[in-house]
């Protein structure tokens, strides 16, 4: 038990690297926009291992839900797909 | 080939500070004084069963106020920028297909659970995690899934605007009876504390958070309405 939630938190925070390094290197703004909440929601659980709930479900309903859909948004917008 | 050097250079600088800091970090045996302060007084003072909650709401009430306001500005400019009349406001989504019974039926079924789940964790939010910006984006994401359903699907935004109007003015009038009633702005102890654990207890701060979900939902509500109804030029 002592060594289950160390061994999540490693986890969840190299899914965190793992996503964030793709939001960055990767050509399709689509993706992206899912990588950046894929961050937010590791983030949210790592949170909630944390033992801070309050921290995580604003985490999680703000930053991995409605910011993603804002993105989402804004890019059918701005014409998708055209990085220039 | 230089610039690569100079990001790398800052990426390790970085994990050096990091690193450094990692290696140093020992955990708390303890509260520190501030903590212990907060752990010790917050049901006594407030009321409140979580201890988080009574910090936002009571002795950093000014901060949620300006949170709140903040989020009020970012959706006024929004709005101010995508406002009607460069465009008829009716005009796109004809092109649309209409939305299949699986998605209406799922959404009809879903958006009150998902607006009840938001109403419960803002009225609790002095008892369970949970509160003012957590309801509301919860409320708001029940908007969110009535527009994913249905592209064509129009928001009343003048209620929207009303609802958001009201529990703003409502907030600070209730900020400015605890000045009058109580120890200072947004003290919490000009309605009776109730019974430690009770829904209607700790004074203002179930009234309080109900107006912030309120604001909050209707905040991120009408900004993702006006962000997906009028289609591109």
């Amino acid at each position: 038990m002592s060594l289950l939630l160390p061994a999540m938190a490693l986890l969840l925070a190299v899914a965190m690297l793992a996503a964030a390094i793709l939001t960055v290197v990767t050509r399709s703004l689509p993706l992206a926009i899912l990588a950046a909440g894929a961050v937010s929601l590791f983030a949210s659980v790592l949170f909630l291992l944390l033992a801070a709930p309050d921290v995580a479900m604003t985490e999680a309903a703000i930053g991995s839900g409605l910011t993603t859909f804002l993105f989402f948004f804004v890019l059918a917008r701005v014409g998708a797909g055209n990085d220039g | 080939m230089v610039r690569h050097l100079i990001v790398s250079l800052c990426l390790a600088g970085l994990a050096l500070i990091f690193a450094a800091l990692v290696l140093g970090y020992a955990p708390d045996a303890a509260l520190n004084r501030t903590a212990l302060w907060y752990a010790e007084n917050v049901a006594k003072d407030v009321g409140s069963q979580n201890v988080v909650t009574a910090i936002v709401v009571t002795w950093r009430g000014l901060d949620t106020l300006g949170e709140v306001t903040v989020l009020f500005l970012t959706a006024a400019i929004v709005g101010l920028i995508l406002a009607p009349g460069h465009r008829p406001v009716d005009a796109p989504a004809n092109d649309l297909p209409p939305t299949g019974e699986l998605l209406q039926t799922g959404s009809r079924l879903l958006v009150p659970l998902i607006l009840l789940a938001g109403v419960y964790v803002f009225v609790n939010g002095h008892l369970t995690p949970g509160g003012g910006f957590q309801g509301g984006a919860i409320l708001a994401s029940a908007a969110l899934l009535l527009l994913l359903a249905d592209p064509r699907h129009r928001f009343a935004h003048r209620t929207i605007e009303t609802v958001e109007a009201v529990s703003g003015i409502a907030y600070v009038l209730l900020g400015l009876a605890g000045l009058a009633f109580a120890g200072g702005f947004l003290d919490n102890r000009f309605l009776p504390l109730g019974r430690f654990g009770d829904l209607a207890s700790a004074g203002a701060i179930p009234v309080i958070y109900t107006l912030i979900g309120l604001k909050v939902g209707a905040e991120f509500a009408s900004m993702l309405a006006s962000l997906s109804e009028r289609e591109g030029p």
